[in-house]
């Protein structure tokens, strides 16, 4: 039997492994193994007389050590078979230059690293003509207007940074819903604003294109909407998109100049959805809405098949008397605890307009007399976006992490003087597989705390999600119900159902 | 066009968390994990670095370098005495492997083939009186590389020694490389200096030598190119395993020693001599790689590596853009299998001029087809195929000249490119021999190495200084 060198070398060095060895060669009789042996003082007369086709084994080991056993070891080495690995030897690809040469037909690079090193992976994506959304914050600012111009004269698209939600060609890109294909471009730079306008498409019977996100900033003054005009343009041209609709924080004025221009210059009509209080006057081909809800009902109808409706009707007076029948004097408040920041937003644009003169404070409040301390606490209303920053150093999105947000519901509405808890709960990839076990559980901890004080409050809760989402939304909704939480069809009607408990409530003495 | 994507079928490349790409497995769209670390380390420096080379320009240089790589014609024409065809070989110099290095800083093999060459010219009559000679100031020590030479392990030429000379057709530019004097370990390339390996140096300065020239004064030069791309597929990669080479080599050459009409007991000598040592070919994959290298010198904004060598103690490179300039870090252990009855303790640091073929695409970048050697790495084919799959990250382009079957005959990574290896991480794979630390004690098994970081980082740096745009 005849074995190569490199083979010989290989079991000799797996038997210096065995206990006991000491020295150990292994290797065919030929004069140069023979030379070798001498050399190194482990020759024999036996070996010395070995011929090239004798098998030459020297083992040198410890005082007291098995020899038997220690050559069946090298026996059963040199019988061992090897893997029958037939090619192998698959690389995962450590850059996107290497993606791409074994890919080819890559597209779209998907970046949430670090921030520190997310521009710099983002350019060379860019650079490769791959598409880039950017979940990734941190990134400077003058990082972000580079990248956008650069992606901006290649023609592509630079989603981000801060991008949290896309839907392309039907795929949802990191946040998003299983939304029906149809006729509606969203272009936004809210990630749960244009998960809610997209999820309200589908539940009107109405789909969505293309879902293309921009980053929280593209609106500033400093980047100018670059994304956003080159999505819409986009959009404007692609057969499949039929309406237009962009969803963000109102820009300042030579940002929403430019923007109700370039609307104006499409062929397609563009409904935009400016959360602010502020109202603007709609224009041939360009409509403004300032809620979510708000944006949808604009945009079904600028399609010409009227028979897709929203259902967005309110809950009449007695429906909201029986509500609050049982409410303790005291109880006068809303909390809302949200997971969407646009939601939490929403939700506190509606209840000022709703219910003027009664205070409410956010962390996401703007104004200096409606933000909440820093402790997040305040003795009146208050809606929270638990995504915030100040919740989210050094843990996960409470879309994907939802214990400090249940934790916070069952606070809220322990507080005595709480009338209503609203919240949202937000389906979809990317969040949460069963967001719904623990909110029911702390529901249920609330529940049993207040019953034990002999007292309630209302839940008000709001599903974001479709029915094709991998946790199904109409299950949601029904344990939810049974949990006694009144479910609403839309965030902002939720919201109103919550102003209009608070206004209800306010009449109680 | 942003809106041509609406028409495509999505293809997502995820770097970061690895769920955004479980979700979109999850939804039917094709998602690629990339195993992404951060670029450079991390560092701040050398992001900087590479921030300041505008990648349209260096890319552009790089394709214009790899391409006079490949046109490279590289013929073997003669056998000469190393001082009459060597440029500006002085007086009392000796060549040697790697970048730059004094007597003092030299590693006990190479100390021992200078010790040798000393004594070949005859400047020394015994190995006390070389020492003492060499330590003297009255020899001068110059890389190999610096003339446009090549020399494995010590890689120590004198000036009388026999050299091979090759010649690239395409740019007229030449290489030369001493000949192996065989197999084992009583060589001067290992730091060997008996009597015995004087006298073979002398007869290959001779005997050897005047066969060999004779016999290519038959023929218009041996065409390497085509050799190599042979042996490549004959189970070689051209630097550790180089059976199938010397077998073309020596096909190559007995028609022509015949031709040469010379006497059979001339002949014959040479042909045993060469037949007798599997790894012959080497000498003949070195110089060609180096005399297609060479005219990549000087390509202004290209970061493609030229040369990579070590001396025993420091590794250097080369880089087109930065001619001339080594630049260097730690040689580094050979780790692979040992002879028997040698270990780790017995080993020099990796040593040699013979890491120019993986610079030119074959070596360790082409491990795929050598399955016979892989087992030096470790094992499997499947790691020798992953190995060479690897390098595809860091190189410039590919040589179909030199294509890797089991890779569906994918041309060979090659071109480092300094930038992709500081940007990855990824160090080239050098499959190679490694040497006993005492002089004249020979090879001692083989293996697996890399260059240090260093050299890719320290050249990154002056490259960016060189033609790099200021911030």
């Amino acid at each position: 039997m005849y074995f190569d060198s490199v083979t010989l070398m290989g079991v000799s060095k797996r038997l210096l492994d065995i206990d006991g060895v000491e020295k150990v060669s292994v290797s065919m009789g030929t004069d140069l193994n023979k030379d070798l042996l001498r050399d190194s003082g482990m020759n024999s007369p036996e070996t010395d007389q070995a011929g090239p086709n004798d098998l030459m084994i020297v083992l040198i080991h410890e005082e007291g050590a098995d020899s038997e056993l220690l050559l069946q070891k090298i026996e059963g080495e040199l019988s061992r078979k090897p893997s029958m690995e037939s090619e192998g030897g698959d690389v995962v690809p450590s850059s996107i230059r290497t993606a791409l040469s074994d890919f080819p037909d890559g597209n779209v690079a998907l970046i949430s690293l670090p921030g520190q090193y997310a521009a710099y992976e983002a350019k060379q994506a860019l650079r490769q003509g791959l598409h880039v959304m950017m979940f990734s914050d941190n990134v400077s600012l003058e990082d972000e207007i580079e990248l956008k111009r650069f992606a901006h004269e290649r023609s592509l698209l630079m989603m981000g940074p801060d991008c949290g939600t896309a839907i392309i060609n039907q795929a949802a890109l990191c946040f998003g819903n299983a939304v029906k294909a149809g006729p509606v471009g969203i272009v936004g730079a809210s990630g749960t604003g244009m998960q809610e306008v997209s999820c309200l498409l589908d539940a009107a019977g109405v789909g969505v294109s293309q879902a293309l996100g921009t980053g929280g900033r593209d609106l500033s003054e400093a980047v100018g909407a670059i994304m956003t005009i080159d999505a819409l343009r986009a959009l404007d041209s692609d057969d499949a998109t039929k309406v237009l609709l962009v969803v963000g924080k109102a820009p300042d004025k030579p940002v929403m100049e430019k923007l109700v221009s370039e609307a104006g210059s499409l062929h397609k009509d563009v409904v935009f959805c400016f959360l602010s209080p502020e109202k603007y006057a709609d224009e041939e081909g360009v409509f403004f809405a300032n809620t979510l809800e708000g944006a949808v009902l604009k945009v079904l109808g600028r399609l010409s098949d009227s028979e897709r409706i929203l259902d967005v009707e309110l809950p009449n007076k007695d429906q909201i008397l029986k509500m609050s029948s049982g409410l303790k004097p005291r109880q006068k408040h809303l909390r809302g605890v949200f997971c969407g920041g646009t939601l939490a937003n929403e939700a506190r644009m509606i209840f000022k307009e709703e219910c003027p003169g009664i205070p409410i404070f956010s962390n996401i409040a703007h104004e200096a007399d409606e933000k909440l301390p820093s402790d997040g606490r305040c003795e009146f209303s208050s809606v929270v976006d638990m995504g915030d920053d100040e919740f989210t150093r050094g843990r996960a999105h409470p879309m994907i992490d939802p214990e400090l947000r249940n934790q916070r519901i069952c606070e809220e509405a322990l507080d005595p003087t709480v009338a209503v808890v609203l919240f949202d709960l937000v389906l979809g990839f990317g969040a949460s597989k069963d967001p719904l076990t623990p909110l029911l559980k702390s529901i249920a901890e609330a529940q049993s705390a207040l019953a034990a004080e002999d007292r309630k409050v209302v839940f008000v809760g709001y599903v974001l999600g479709t029915d094709a989402d991998p946790q199904s939304r109409s299950a949601c909704i029904d344990e939810l119900k049974k949990a006694g939480v009144v479910v609403a069809k839309t965030n902002a009607q939720a919201a109103r159902i919550a102003s209009e408990l608070i206004k209800e409530v306010a009449n109680h003495d | 066009m942003i809106k041509d994507l609406f028409k495509k079928e999505l293809k997502v490349f995820n770097l970061g968390a690895p769920t955004f790409a479980e979700e979109l497995q999850a939804q039917g769209v094709d998602a690629v994990n990339i195993d992404w670390k951060p670029v450079a380390g991390g560092n701040p420096l050398l992001l900087k670095a590479l921030k300041a080379l505008d990648p349209d320009v260096v890319d552009k240089a790089n394709e214009e370098a790899l391409s006079i790589y490949l046109q490279g014609e590289p013929y073997l024409v003669d056998y000469c005495v190393a001082k009459d065809v060597i440029p500006n070989f002085e007086d009392h110099m000796l060549l040697h492997a790697g970048p730059p290095i004094t007597w003092e800083r030299m590693c006990g093999p190479m100390r021992g083939a200078v010790m040798g060459a000393i004594m070949f010219e005859g400047w020394a009559s015994i190995p006390e009186e070389a020492a003492e000679y060499a330590a003297s100031g009255k020899v001068k020590f110059s890389p190999c590389h610096e003339h446009d030479a090549v020399g494995p392990m010590a890689g120590v030429i004198a000036p009388h020694m026999c050299v091979s000379v090759f010649e690239n057709r395409k740019f007229g530019n030449r290489a030369y490389c001493p000949v192996p004097e065989g197999m084992g370990g009583k060589l001067l390339r290992y730091g060997a200096y008996s009597q015995e390996v004087i006298d073979r140096l002398h007869w290959i300065a001779t005997e050897f030598r005047e066969v060999m020239h004779a016999a290519l004064m038959q023929c218009d030069g041996v065409d390497t190119k085509s050799l190599q791309f042979q042996a490549l597929h004959m189970g070689d990669e051209g630097h550790n395993r180089n059976k199938a080479g010397t077998s073309m080599y020596i096909r190559a050459m007995a028609p022509l020693m015949i031709k040469s009409g010379l006497p059979a007991e001339k002949i014959l000598p040479v042909l045993d001599f060469v037949n007798g040592n599997d790894g012959f070919y080497l000498s003949i994959s070195m110089p060609t790689s180096k005399v297609t290298l060479d005219p990549v010198k000087g390509v202004k904004n290209s970061t493609m590596v030229t040369a990579m060598a070590r001396n025993g103690v420091d590794f250097g490179i080369q880089v087109a853009g930065l001619p001339g300039e080594w630049f260097n870090g730690p040689s580094q252990k050979v780790v692979g299998l040992y002879f028997p009855g040698y270990g780790d303790e017995d080993a020099n640091l990796d040593m040699g001029d013979s890491c120019i073929t993986e610079t030119a695409g074959i070596g360790g970048f082409a491990l795929s087809g050598a399955p016979a050697i892989v087992q030096l790495v470790g094992g499997t084919a499947s790691e020798g195929v992953e190995i060479s799959k690897r390098m595809y990250e860091i190189t410039i382009g590919e040589n179909l000249n030199f294509s890797q079957p089991v890779l569906n005959f994918r041309g060979s990574p090659t071109g480092i490119d300094i930038r992709k290896v500081v940007e990855t991480g990824i160090l080239p794979t050098i499959d190679t021999g490694s040497v006993h630390r005492l002089p004249g004690e020979g090879q001692i098994g083989a293996g697996i190495t890399h260059p240090p970081m260093d050299c890719f980082e320290k050249a990154l740096i002056k490259f960016a200084e060189v033609y790099g745009k200021p911030e």
